[in-house]
């Protein structure tokens, strides 16, 4: 008797799916062409998982998304808004969903995103997709149309970060932590290595790469390893694997030794603070990526037409897309004048600063 | 009396997602939140049309044959925390099958990447399963510690030999693939694919495995009395074994599932991805048995789903549809446990 019942309700269940499924097809079409007639501009982002209070990239995305909507009095949550991504498996379906609810322009944040926004580009057609940090490319290799790829010149502003190290350095002796070896991350590398050896032809530079981005323990490890043989500046590109760096030079702070660390993405200062009471960090400076600037900027072009899809829209010194943290309280007089002096010459062209690791021999050989 | 069984059976779960649904609502409205119109996007993001109801099969398919591998270890007696490590090597050896093996027409090269995800899963789950049988290691502490190993190797195995840019494996070959573009363009485009049917014949073949073989009747003898089998000639280590390299396969599958059909790669995971853990709540719910497996993976697959439309359509912080999720699972799960104890006194009673 038992097995019959059971039987019977997999039956019910497989034609209840089965019939819902066919139902459903059918009113689908008529459904999205209404939404899609709405006259107001919308514009929407879909977060990865670490939402958007993640102190970092996220986080920027939405703080340029919430100025855009302001400033052109959109309603948040109509007119601008965000689905947070609980699990890397739900990109596509917020992708999708924000699609089908007539936005007119929608940012997947981080190249993690770019396969997602690819499939779903070639998918829908008529939908305005922005990549942030990476390049949405089709099956033939070329940017796809309907997808504007937003990139950031990090080693422009590596670079400037890498001129206050070399000043500042006091050991002559200065270290890079990467994440995962990349060409982003090399961007990063390279840049700072320009603008250290530009700063002090002397320096001493130790590269290493921690193989991770959310490795804290990892990052303290080769912290103390470089701190230990003498470098007493570091520069982490490392995400998540860089708090570790944080918290060894605050340790090290502690116990007297005088070093420093120079932040990334965002203005970093408040997590090298080592003395609440007198506001003093181990923060020399940041790397800023102007996230929220380069939403912000795609947002303004595509709500007046100009869509930059198919584009690959890059944001360096120039654009303001990257810079130096406001917060200058450690970085020496002598060091800003110098930053100041090679962001025009940056901005003219006048040096040309190297991204790879083939760029920066030449670079160097140039010197 | 089975009628008046089964209807209870199934009344009960109804009744705690009733009253999940009903505190959360009140959690809703107290944070200034319209309940009815969140649950109005939650119920449309499962039904209201194929997209939906294709991404909530996508999302049931792994959650089933999780929930299996579960249910499968339990019968015996033995509580596999480790089906998300085993999903995730299953994950990579099917996709690395998917990879590396050419020129193969299909219906050879995906039998053959979820076989090799299913024997992944199978190794991973036979190492704790020796550890039980041999030295009486526990196998919640070895499956739980090898949930840490898996992930860590995966991760850098794809660093190491496997990564493209992205932070992930290349993509499979198109004929290694259970995606199908027949089923996205009648859900308009989900990720449905046809692991599905993969899950359900998984199902059917746990049912028959335990029911209706001789193996089947040692492993559940083993997991109702471990000693009395022993007397009545049952090799207990045997089956101790064989009963996690079983699970491990069918988490191994679950793997496959995702790496040959939602993803068409593996990511390197900073985290556990969580289908492994929700494959207990899903095997608690379901009752340990393959038709009510199921129907809690469409439960769970769809608040899931659904969740995400309530996020979008209803604007409810993803934090509080997570403690909505949590708060019908709360129900549901002791829902189970009254019910046990329910049976248990009613047994004890007729004693």
């Amino acid at each position: 008797m038992k097995k019959r019942y059971g039987l019977l309700m997999s039956m019910v269940l497989a034609a209840g799916t089965l019939l819902s499924a066919c139902g459903g097809g059918e009113e689908e079409g008529s459904g999205d062409a209404g939404e899609k007639k709405d006259d107001s501009f919308k514009v929407a982002m879909v977060t990865d998982t670490g939402g958007v209070d993640d102190k970092s990239f996220n986080q920027s995305a939405w703080e340029g998304l919430t100025k855009f909507g302001k400033d052109h009095d959109l309603k948040e949550k109509e007119g601008y808004t965000y689905l947070q991504s609980n699990a890397q498996s739900d990109y596509r379906p917020n992708l999708n969903n924000l699609i089908r609810q007539g936005y007119d322009l929608v940012f997947g944040i981080g190249f993690l995103m770019q396969q997602d926004i690819q499939e779903v580009a070639n998918q829908q057609k008529d939908a305005q997709l922005a990549l942030v940090d990476s390049v949405a490319v089709g099956e033939d290799g070329k940017p796809l149309e309907n997808v504007a790829s937003i990139t950031f010149k990090e080693h422009q502003g590596s670079f400037l970060v890498g001129l206050v190290a070399g000043l500042q350095s006091k050991t002559n002796k200065v270290g890079f932590i990467g994440g995962v070896e990349s060409e982003l991350i090399k961007k990063f590398e390279s840049g700072f290595k320009a603008g250290v050896l530009t700063a002090n032809p002397d320096a001493e530079i130790m590269v290493q790469y921690a193989g991770d981005f959310n490795d804290a323990a990892k990052g303290a490890t080769i912290a103390s390893t470089f701190y230990g043989k003498g470098a007493d500046i570091i520069y982490h590109a490392a995400g998540g694997t860089g708090t570790g760096v944080f918290t060894e030079a605050i340790n090290q702070k502690k116990n007297g030794k005088d070093v420093w660390v120079i932040g990334v993405d965002r203005d970093q200062f408040a997590e090298g603070i080592y003395d609440k009471a007198n506001n003093k960090s181990v923060t020399l400076t940041s790397m800023v990526k102007r996230v929220d600037t380069a939403v912000y900027e795609v947002s303004k072009q595509t709500m007046e037409g100009n869509f930059p899809g198919g584009e690959v829209v890059e944001f360096g010194l120039d654009e303001d897309g990257v810079g130096i943290a406001p917060t200058k309280d450690n970085v020496s007089e002598e060091a800003l004048k110098m930053v100041e002096e090679y962001k025009e010459k940056i901005v003219n062209g006048d040096v040309k600063v190297p991204k790879t690791d083939k760029e920066f021999e030449t670079f160097k050989s140039e010197m | 009396m089975k009628l008046q069984k089964v209807l209870f059976k199934l009344i009960v779960p109804i009744i705690a997602v009733m009253l999940g649904l009903l505190i959360g609502g009140i959690i809703m409205l107290s944070s200034g939140y319209d309940p009815v119109l969140a649950y109005t996007a939650l119920f449309n993001g499962i039904f209201s049309d194929s997209y939906f109801i294709g991404e909530t099969v996508r999302q049931m398919t792994p959650l089933i044959l999780s929930g299996i591998a579960v249910a499968f270890a339990f019968r015996t007696g033995l509580f596999n925390i480790g089906v998300e490590g085993q999903l995730l090597v299953g994950w990579l050896a099917s996709v690395y099958v998917g990879i590396a093996v050419e020129g193969l027409p299909a219906f050879i090269h995906v039998p053959l990447a979820i076989l090799a995800g299913a024997v992944a899963g199978a190794i991973w789950g036979f190492v704790p399963g020796l550890l039980k049988a041999r030295f009486r290691v526990h196998e919640v502490i070895t499956t739980i510690m090898l949930n840490y190993v898996a992930l860590h190797v995966t991760n850098s195995i794809i660093r190491a030999y496997l990564l493209a840019p992205g932070e992930r494996t290349e993509s499979i070959q198109p004929s290694a693939s259970l995606a199908s573009p027949f089923l996205q363009e009648i859900t308009n485009f989900s990720r449905m694919h046809y692991g599905f049917i993969v899950a359900l014949l998984a199902a059917a073949l746990m049912w028959y495995i335990l029911w209706k073989t001789t193996a089947g009747y040692e492993l559940r003898a083993v997991g109702f009395n471990e000693h009395a089998s022993n007397y009545a000639g049952i090799n207990v280590s045997k089956n101790i074994i064989l009963s996690m390299c079983i699970s491990g396969g069918f988490a191994g599958v679950a793997g496959a599932m995702q790496g040959l059909g939602t993803y068409q790669y593996m990511t390197i995971n900073a985290a556990f991805t969580g289908v492994g853990f929700d494959g207990i709540a899903v095997a608690l719910l379901g009752g340990n048995g393959a038709i009510g497996i199921v129907l809690a993976a469409l439960l769970f697959g769809g608040l899931k789903i659904g969740a995400l439309n309530m996020q979008a359509v209803a604007k409810v912080p993803p934090e509080l549809i997570t403690i909505v999720i949590a708060l019908i699972i709360f129900f549901v799960a002791s829902s189970y446990l009254v019910h046990w104890l329910r049976n248990r006194i009613n047994k004890r009673g007729k004693i």
